[in-house]
C-alpha cells in the first residue's frame, strides 16, 4: 500500500509565474491541500482550463492537465467526462474566459449537469490581456478599453449558472483557507456540474475589488456565510443584521440583541429551496447595500449526462439488431450477390 | 387478355426524377436505386435538393430532383444528361427539361399542368406543343389515375394525392423491368393499413398503366451488369463515412466518440451513428461546432478516437481548436463534407473549395494530413485510413467529401471484415523514462497518454511545448525545432501511404489530375477519350496532405498537367507551388458535380492545341 498522498505530491516542478499576490497562489495552494483529501487516485485527476491567468493552474498541479483554447473548456471536459466517467474533472476559468468567450459552454455545460467541477476565478478584470473590463466588472470601471468608464452591465456568475438550471452554485473567497477547502469538498462531493465561484484580487489591474470581503476585520460586516438550515444572518455581535426574501426580493432588517432572527422575519437558508429564484435572490446580493453570500447557494439533485448517457450504453436495446457485429452491420438491409 | 409488349435490350439509361420537394422525390428515387442494384446493374446516382424544406408549392425554388444511371457495364457517373424526365408540375419540367438528351423521353403528369401551376413555374404559353418536337413527350394523367386506384379508400384527397409518386416509379419500374419486391417491403415497414394499402395499389395502377396503355409501346431491359463477384449493398457516402467510423471502432479496438452539431449536408453521420451505441460509438450533439471539436479533442485525450463531422462553415469554426489538437499532437478525425459556399451559399450543393483551409486555414505554420474519398463507397475506405494514420502518427486528419458524395449512391462491394486494416494502438502505461514529448524514430509520434493511467502524469496545452518534457518553452530555438518537427511528422505519413498508380499509360500527352468526388467523371472522360485514341491517363488523389512520395515523379512523365476541380483552382495552386508545375486547369463552381462531357472538351482543347 502507497503512503497515503499529501499537498506536496500535487506540487509541480514549474516556477509559478503570476503576479507577485495574486490570489490564485492562494487558491492553487488551497486546492493543493484539498486534492489529497478527496482520495482520489492521483491519475484519475484531470485539471482543464481555457485561456488566460487562471488558465495557467493545470502547469502546476501534478495530475493530469489540459491548458485548451480560450472559453472552451467546459467543452474540453465534458468530452473528457463523457468518454471516461471515473475521472475527476475540474475545470479552471476567469470572468472572462467563462463568461465572455466561453459563455455559450458554460451555459449548456451546467444545463446538462455533466459530473464536473467548475472554478471560475471572477477579478472582474481581464489580467493576461493587461487590464480590460471584464463582463464581470461594474458599471463605468475605468480600464485601457474603457477610458470613460464601462457602459456594459455585468454579469452576476452565480446568477448566470442559475438561470442555466445549475443543481451546485457556490461562492468562496479566494484568502479564505478554510471556507475555500470546505467548498471544494463540497463541490467535489456534488453528483453534476458543481459550479464555485472564487472572489479573486488580481493586485495588478483591479486591486482590493474584494478587499472588504478579503479582509478579515471588515469580512463579517460585508459578507453573508450560508449555512444550510440556519438563518441568513451577518455582522459582529451588537450589529447583527439578517435578510429577508419576500417575493423573490431580498431587504436587509436590523437586529436587536438576543432577538430571534426567524421571528424577525430573516429566511432560512436552504439548498434544495424548490425555487432557483431563493439562491437568485442571494446570488444578486451586492455591495454595499448587501453583504456578499458566500457558501453553498444551491444544491440539489438531477441526472448527470455523463451518467444518463453511460446507461444508454449500455442498455442492452440495440437500435440496429447487429449487437456489435460489424459484419452484421455491413448486411444490413438488402445485398445481393454476384457469382 | 392483351398481347405482351415487345421488350428492347439497352446498355444504359439515365432517369430523372423531378417534382416539388414535398412530392417525394428523394424517396422515389432511392427505391428505383434499391430495386435497380437488386437488378444487378451497375449504378451511380445524383439526389438534387433545394435547401429549403418546403419551398412554395409549383415554385422554381421548391422542384426537387433524384437522376439514377444504371448500365450493364461499369458505369462511375449519374450521366451529363438523362434520357428520361419524370416531371410531376411545370416547375419540375422547366427547371430540368432542357438538360434531357436530345430526343429523350420526358414524362409529365398532364394533371398539374393547369394555368395556375404554369404560371407558378414561370411559363407564360403552354410548353408542351413545343417539346412534342424536340422530344418523346409522355401526357400520363398521375394525379387522376392515382385517385382513381384508390378511390375506395378511407383516406382524405391530400393523403391520396401524396401517394401519386409511386404511381410514377411502378411506371418506370414497368418500363424498365425492376421487380418490385423490395419497395414492397420498404412499404409494409413504413406504413400500416389504409396508408400502406394506398401506396402499394398506386405502385401497381402505374405498372399495369404502363403495361395497358398504348402511350408507351415497349419496355426496355438493362442486362445485369459483368462486375466483380461478391456480395453487394448500395451504399451512400454519408452511410460509408458513418460506418467507416464504426468500423474504426472496432478495428483499433477503441471506442469512439463523436462531436458534432447539426449541419447540412453532414447531419446524416449523427444520426446514424447515434444510432450504433452496441459499438462502444458515443455521440455528443454539442452546442456549436467549437464545442463539438473541443469535446471530441477531449475524448481523445482521454484515450477515444475523437471524431467530427460538419460542413463548410462548421468546419472554419473549428480550425481554432483542430490548431489545438495540432500543437498538443493527439489524434483526431474530422470531416469535412464540402458544400458551396462561400459563407452559407448552397447547402445542399457541392463544391470542393475547402481544400486550402484544410490544409492551411490554422494560424501559423499548423500541418494536417488530409484525405479525400473518391466514391460514395470509398467513404468507407478512406474514413478506416483517416484513423488509423491519426492514432499511428499522432495527427489530426482531415477528410474532405462532398455533398455530392453525400446523398449519392452506387453499389458496394461489401468489404470482408478479416481483410480489413487492424492497427493495433500502443497506448503509453510504462513511467520509466516517460516524456510526453518524446517521439517514435521512424513517424516521430509522441506517446499516447491517457489520464487514468499512473505515474504517467502531465500537462499538455496550446503554449509552445519544450521538445521532450512537454514544458511551456518560449526559447527561440526549441520553437523552431517543435515546428519543424510537427511538419517533419506529417510528412513522413508519405512513407505509409501506398504510391500513386495512373489510370490509362503511365506516360503521354496529358494527364488530368483530380481528387475526391470528381473521380468518376473524369475516370469516364478519360477512358472514354482513350477509346478514341487518345494519349491521355488520368490520376486520381486520395491523399492530399502529404501527396503520394512518387507524385512528383508521376506527373513529370507527361508532356502537359490537366487539373480538374470543383473550384477555383485550389489543388492546381497546390501542386504549382509543390513541384513548380505549369499545369492547366478546368474549374467548375457551379454546386454541380463535372459532367463527363465538360471534361471531354477540356482534353480535346488542349490535344488540339498541342497539335496546332
Amino acid at each position: 500500500m502507497a503512503a497515503p498522498l499529501t499537498r506536496k505530491d500535487f506540487v509541480t516542478d514549474q516556477d509559478v509565474r503570476w503576479c507577485p499576490g495574486c490570489g490564485d497562489y492562494s487558491i492553487l495552494s488551497n486546492v493543493q491541500k484539498v486534492m489529497p483529501e478527496l482520495e482520489v487516485p492521483k491519475e484519475n485527476i484531470v485539471f482543464v482550463s481555457g485561456i488566460g491567468c487562471s488558465s495557467r493552474f493545470p502547469y502546476y498541479m501534478d495530475t493530469y492537465g489540459f491548458h485548451t483554447i480560450h472559453g472552451r473548456a467546459p467543452a474540453f471536459a465534458t468530452g473528457i467526462k463523457t468518454a471516461r466517467p471515473e475521472l475527476s474533472v475540474w475545470v479552471v476559468t476567469g470572468d472572462g474566459d467563462g463568461l465572455s468567450i466561453g459563455g455559450n459552454h458554460l451555459l449548456h455545460t451546467l444545463r446538462r449537469n455533466v459530473n464536473l467541477q467548475i472554478l471560475l476565478f471572477n477579478n472582474r478584470v481581464y489580467g493576461l490581456t493587461k487590464g480590460q473590463y471584464s463582463p464581470t466588472s461594474r458599471e463605468g470601471m475605468r480600464t485601457k478599453s474603457s477610458p470613460q468608464g464601462a457602459i456594459d452591465h455585468p454579469v452576476d456568475p452565480l446568477a448566470f449558472a442559475l438561470g442555466a438550471g445549475a443543481t451546485f452554485v457556490a461562492r468562496t473567497i479566494d484568502v479564505d483557507a478554510p471556507h475555500l477547502q470546505a467548498t471544494l469538498h463540497r463541490a467535489h462531493a456534488h453528483p453534476g456540474t458543481a459550479f464555485v465561484e472564487i472572489l479573486q484580487n488580481c493586485p495588478v489591474y483591479n486591486d482590493a475589488e474584494w478587499a472588504e470581503v478579503e479582509d478579515r476585520k471588515t469580512r463579517t460586516q460585508a459578507s453573508l456565510t450560508l449555512e444550510n438550515g440556519e438563518p441568513l444572518v451577518f455582522g459582529a455581535a451588537g450589529n447583527r443584521r439578517g435578510v429577508r426574501i419576500q417575493d423573490g426580493v431580498p431587504s436587509v432588517v436590523e437586529l436587536r440583541d438576543g432577538e430571534d432572527p426567524v421571528a424577525a422575519g430573516v429566511a432560512v437558508h436552504d439548498e434544495a429551496h424548490v425555487s432557483p429564484s431563493f439562491a437568485f435572490a442571494l446570488a444578486s446580493m451586492q455591495r454595499p447595500d448587501f453583504p456578499v453570500a458566500t457558501g453553498v447557494l444551491r444544491a440539489v439533485e438531477k441526472p448527470q449526462y455523463d451518467q444518463m448517457l453511460a446507461e444508454q450504453m449500455g442498455e442492452a436495446a440495440d437500435q440496429v439488431g447487429t449487437s456489435g457485429d460489424l459484419r452484421a452491420l455491413l448486411h444490413t438491409g438488402d445485398t445481393w450477390t454476384v457469382e | 387478355m392483351t398481347a405482351k409488349k415487345p421488350v428492347e435490350e439497352i446498355e444504359r439509361v439515365a432517369i430523372r426524377f423531378a417534382g416539388d420537394s414535398g412530392d417525394g422525390m428523394q424517396v422515389i428515387g432511392s427505391k428505383f436505386t434499391e430495386s435497380t442494384a437488386l437488378a444487378g446493374n451497375d449504378l451511380s446516382t445524383f439526389p438534387d435538393f433545394p435547401a429549403e424544406i418546403r419551398a412554395p408549392a409549383g415554385s422554381l425554388a421548391g422542384v426537387s430532383g433524384f437522376q439514377v444511371h444504371f448500365a450493364s457495364e461499369d458505369i462511375r457517373t449519374p450521366a451529363d444528361a438523362p434520357d428520361v424526365l419524370v416531371a410531376l408540375n411545370p416547375a419540375a419540367l422547366r427547371a430540368n427539361v432542357e438538360d434531357v438528351r436530345p430526343g429523350g423521353m420526358v414524362v409529365i403528369n398532364s394533371d398539374a399542368f393547369t394555368t395556375k401551376n404554369l404560371e407558378r413555374a414561370g411559363y407564360t404559353e403552354d410548353p408542351l406543343p413545343a417539346l412534342h418536337e424536340r422530344f418523346k413527350l409522355v401526357e400520363v394523367p398521375i394525379t387522376g389515375l392515382t385517385r382513381e386506384a384508390v378511390s375506395d379508400l378511407k383516406l382524405s384527397t391530400r393523403e391520396k394525392d401524396r401517394c401519386k409518386n409511386f404511381f410514377a416509379l411502378g411506371l418506370m419500374y414497368w418500363l424498365y423491368q425492376r421487380p418490385i419486391e423490395p419497395t414492397e417491403r420498404w412499404l409494409a415497414g413504413k406504413f400500416k393499413g389504409e396508408l400502406f394499402e394506398a401506396n402499394i395499389r398506386v405502385l401497381k395502377a402505374g405498372i399495369h398503366f404502363g403495361d395497358t396503355t398504348e402511350l408507351f409501346p415497349v419496355s426496355f431491359v438493362v442486362p445485369k451488369a459483368k462486375i466483380q463477384p461478391g456480395t453487394y449493398r448500395n451504399i451512400t457516402g454519408n452511410t460509408a463515412l458513418a460506418w467507416g467510423i464504426v468500423a474504426a471502432g472496432v478495428q483499433l479496438e477503441t471506442p469512439v466518440f463523436l462531436g458534432a452539431y447539426p449541419i447540412t449536408p453532414a447531419s446524416d453521420v449523427l444520426h446514424e451513428l447515434a444510432r450504433y451505441k452496441a459499438f462502444g460509438v458515443r455521440t455528443f450533439q454539442a452546442e456549436d461546432e467549437i464545442a463539438a471539436i473541443s469535446a471530441a479533442i477531449g475524448a481523445s485525450y482521454a484515450g477515444h478516437l475523437g471524431v467530427c463531422t460538419t460542413s463548410g462553415p462548421g468546419f472554419i469554426l473549428k480550425q481554432e481548436a483542430l490548431g489545438l489538437a495540432v500543437m498538443t499532437e493527439l489524434p483526431l478525425v474530422v470531416i469535412d463534407i464540402q458544400r458551396a459556399g462561400p459563407s452559407t451559399g448552397l447547402p445542399t450543393k457541392t463544391e470542393q473549395a475547402d481544400l486550402l483551409a484544410a490544409l492551411y486555414g490554422r494560424n501559423s505554420d499548423s500541418p494536417v494530413a488530409v484525405l479525400a474519398p473518391a466514391t460514395p463507397g470509398d467513404c468507407f475506405h478512406v474514413v478506416l485510413e483517416a484513423f488509423r494514420l491519426s492514432v499511428k502518427h499522432m495527427t489530426p486528419v482531415v477528410v474532405l467529401s462532398d455533398g455530392y458524395l453525400a446523398n449519392s449512391a452506387e453499389p458496394w462491394l461489401i468489404p470482408d471484415v478479416d481483410a480489413l486494416p487492424r492497427d493495433v494502438i500502443e497506448k503509453r502505461t510504462e513511467p520509466e523514462g516517460f516524456l510526453p514529448y518524446s517521439r517514435d524514430p521512424e513517424t516521430l509520434a509522441r506517446p499516447w497518454a491517457v489520464p487514468g493511467t499512473p505515474g504517467l502524469e502531465h500537462r499538455i496545452g496550446g503554449i509552445e511545448k519544450q521538445e521532450g518534457t512537454g514544458n511551456v518553452s518560449y526559447l527561440p530555438e526549441n520553437h523552431g525545432r517543435m515546428v519543424a518537427l510537427r511538419s517533419e511528422k506529417v510528412a513522413r505519413i508519405a512513407a505509409d501511404i501506398a504510391p500513386i498508380e495512373v489510370n490509362g499509360d503511365d506516360r503521354g500527352d496529358l494527364l488530368v489530375v483530380g481528387w475526391g468526388g470528381t473521380h468518376g467523371a473524369i475516370t469516364s472522360a478519360v477512358n472514354e477519350s482513350r477509346e478514341a485514341g487518345q494519349s491521355v491517363s488520368s490520376l486520381h488523389l486520395r491523399h492530399l496532405n502529404p501527396l503520394p512520395s512518387n507524385l512528383g515523379e508521376v506527373l513529370s512523365r507527361f508532356d502537359q498537367v490537366l487539373v480538374a476541380e470543383l473550384n477555383q483552382g485550389q489543388l492546381w495552386r497546390h501542386l504549382r507551388a509543390e513541384y513548380a508545375l505549369p499545369a492547366e486547369l478546368l474549374s467548375k463552381v457551379e454546386g454541380q458535380p463535372f459532367k463527363v462531357g465538360e471534361i471531354r472538351s477540356r482534353i480535346d482543347e488542349l490535344l488540339a492545341a498541342r497539335r496546332s
